[in-house]
């Protein structure tokens, strides 16, 4: 399984992004596989719409999660119909963090 | 914790009040977020120690050398941008919306867009804590992706300088800047004046609150100005379940700080207007506690 | 009175601040009733449609609503070859796009109505349809006079469709007033642009002054006429007529602060119907303001 973490640089050591359609990198984690890949969020200071830029990223990633701080009303339904699962997580955490929550569980 | 103040209506002295909101908490994070007319750091005068360019609208340009009047994107533009006068097309920099479609279908390749980098976003620190705030270029269209990128930075700065409360004060309206200024807050603070206009733009972004499932909390500000409508808005919020923080009375101590450039709280450390404010503002935030927690 | 004879020629004063709060309505609405009163051929546009107030002054006999539309593409999954086209030409990313899964719509609140979609499909894929962004009021007032009042829906990118509607819905000759909205951006613009002259209506504190400044500069670049009246002129500083005297702009008119005004003003009412006094302030009001506007 695919999960997308938002996150404000490009290593494990990164924080969470809190802002799911602004955020610098998306990190897509393969839990099979354990492989870890930072894609550049281009679309991060686009003048509106970033949130669903953000949403055909990830989904044409094939994730099944995404691990963020928000999410915003326009996003919520798109995600939902696309059967992703939003997890909201609030105050800061590595990518490295969130990667051992989601192995825990 | 993120609170943010705002009013729908104009002028009902919701700035003053974020201000002072700030002088009591006294170790903050202030985000202006009223682009359009960032006032607060007239009142504070922060230190600048970072500017930033931030990019906003394209518009269109033409180079009227390449252009052989085939009118194709004044029949295609949809804001009434493009106008053929004295045999020369001429683009509105005013109605054109940065769409790009004009530059995409110009055969010569006559038109292109280009960006405005007119507008800057500040943060430095001042008296109570840090401060960001966003400064729109005149005439820049204010998307609300300013407002959001004051919001960032303040988040940002929260957390390097482990700043616990964050206030934010929005702008007017009922547009997307003001979604942008309050969308995943802890709690919104409405400040309402006791005029009819004020009570029927109060109703306007009660619902907007509610739309995004926000805690939100009414300050009734000048109530002395009309009692009967103040209480008819009191007694509106009781009927629509609206949490109601408290009411101050009008006045001109208010206007006197404030040209003074001094907060309320500063003014007037031991008046009435001062140790109201503390009241609503220790209620507000003690009730987002209990509501996060 | 030079407006009595001014009714003939059309006018459009645009009432503005660039802070709410400072007077604009207060101002827009009793010059209207001065100009009422005078038997003047008139029109009151209420262009602040996120926040329409005026029509709490005046009482009307009936209203008519007429929506206002605009085009949203529709794109029928169907028809679409996923292409990329359309997905690329559209500047605000209201087109989500997934080809791997085939899907394909529009975000209908991202969307600015531009076409630039429909002229990029060539697979006939895209239609239009109308989307109701908001509602250009008429009221009805009485001797025939109207107000035409701009509401926008709330989650609307952009009021400005639904302020030109409403401009537009009054053709007439005589003076029109357009009250326009707060701010200095595009609705504020859009709507100053529209006028022959902007009345700047401002209060003199360090906020209002910062906030006159940044709409004098607008006015500046959209080379428009303007003069100013200040607002609640006894309380605040004298740093804005000292700013008004350097830079030698018209002060149309100091108002005091009146705490009975206030109140009278909060329940919709209209001073310049209520006392002479007032009324001939607005009447001279109008006279300075056609006097500067055709100089």
């Amino acid at each position: 399984m695919k999960i997308a973490i938002t996150s404000v640089g490009n290593s494990l050591s990164s924080n969470i992004d809190e802002r799911f359609g602004r955020c610098a990198f998306f990190v897509i984690y393969d839990t099979d596989t354990k492989s870890v890949e930072f894609i550049p969020n281009h679309a991060k200071d686009a003048e509106g719409g970033a949130g669903t830029a953000a949403v055909q990223l990830i989904a044409s990633q094939q994730v099944a999660k995404v691990v963020s701080g928000q999410f915003g009303v326009k996003v919520k339904p798109l995600l939902d119909s696309l059967k992703i699962q939003m997890i909201s997580i609030k105050g800061s955490h590595s990518v490295q963090e969130i990667i051992n929550m989601v192995e825990e569980r | 914790m993120q609170i943010a103040i705002i009013s729908g209506k104009g002028g009902t002295g919701k700035s003053s009040i974020t201000a002072a909101f700030a002088s009591i908490e006294k170790n903050v994070v202030l985000a202006d977020c009223d682009v359009d007319a960032s006032n607060l750091y007239l009142l504070f005068t922060p230190t600048h120690e970072k500017e930033q360019a931030y990019i906003g609208a394209e518009t269109a340009i033409i180079d009227n050398n390449l252009c052989i009047s085939c009118m194709k994107c004044l029949e295609n533009c949809r804001f009434d941008a493009i106008s053929y006068i004295n045999q020369k097309i001429i683009i509105s920099d005013v109605a054109c919306d940065g769409c790009g479609l004009c530059a995409r279908i110009c055969p010569t390749q006559a038109i292109m867009t280009q960006q405005h980098d007119k507008s800057r976003l500040y943060s430095g620190s001042f008296r109570y804590g840090k401060m960001v705030y966003g400064v729109l270029a005149p005439g820049e269209e204010n998307s609300g992706k300013l407002v959001n990128e004051v919001r960032s930075k303040a988040n940002i700065i929260a957390t390097e300088n482990d700043l616990a409360i964050t206030l934010i004060d929005g702008p007017p309206g009922i547009g997307c800047p003001v979604i942008s200024a309050i969308a995943n807050v802890d709690g919104v603070v409405l400040v309402t004046e006791p005029t009819l206009s004020g009570f029927h733009d109060l109703k306007r972004i009660k619902e907007i609150a509610d739309n995004f499932r926000l805690p939100a909390w009414v300050i009734i500000n000048k109530f002395t100005i009309n009692e009967k409508i103040s209480s008819e808005i009191e007694a509106w919020c009781k009927k629509e379940k609206v949490n109601f923080a408290g009411k101050i009375p009008f006045d001109l101590v208010m206007v006197e700080a404030m040209t003074q450039l001094k907060t309320i709280i500063e003014y007037q450390p031991n008046g009435t207007i001062t140790k109201k404010l503390k009241e609503i503002y220790n209620y507000i935030k003690l009730n987002i506690n209990k509501q996060t927690n | 009175m030079l407006f009595k004879t001014h009714g003939d020629k059309q006018l459009k004063i645009a009432i503005a601040s660039g802070k709410g709060g400072t007077g604009k309505t207060f101002v827009a609405t009793n010059l209207y009733s001065v100009l009422q009163q005078n038997q003047v051929s008139s029109i009151l546009i209420d262009c602040d449609a996120e926040e329409p107030n005026d029509h709490f002054f005046f009482k009307s006999i009936s209203k008519t609503d007429k929506e206002v539309q605009v085009n949203i593409p529709v794109i029928s999954a169907e028809s679409c070859i996923f292409c990329d086209k359309c997905y690329e030409y559209c500047h605000y990313n209201a087109i989500f796009y997934l080809p791997s899964l085939q899907q394909i719509h529009v975000m209908e609140d991202l969307c600015h109505s531009c076409g630039a979609c429909s002229v990029a499909c060539e697979h006939n894929a895209i239609t239009e349809k109308k989307k109701t962004i908001g509602t250009v009021t008429t009221y009805l007032l009485s001797g025939n006079y109207k107000l035409i009042e701009s509401r926008v829906n709330i989650g609307v990118y952009s009021p400005v469709p639904v302020i030109t509607s409403a401009i537009k819905e009054a053709e007439q000759q005589g003076i029109i007033i357009l009250d326009a909205p707060p701010g200095t951006s595009c609705p504020f613009i859009h709507t100053v642009n529209n006028a022959d002259y902007v009345v700047l209506v401002a209060e003199p504190t360090p906020f209002g002054l910062s906030d006159l400044q940044k709409t004098i500069a607008v006015l500046h670049i959209l080379e428009k006429p303007f003069g100013i009246v200040i607002n609640k002129s006894d309380i605040g500083t004298l740093a804005m007529s000292d700013f008004i005297q350097k830079e030698n702009y018209d002060l149309l008119l100091s108002i005091p602060f009146d705490r009975s005004v206030a109140s009278f003003y909060s329940e919709g009412k209209i001073m310049a119907e209520r006392e002479e006094k007032w009324k001939e302030i607005f009447e001279n009001l109008i006279d300075k303001i056609i006097e500067t506007a055709c100089k």
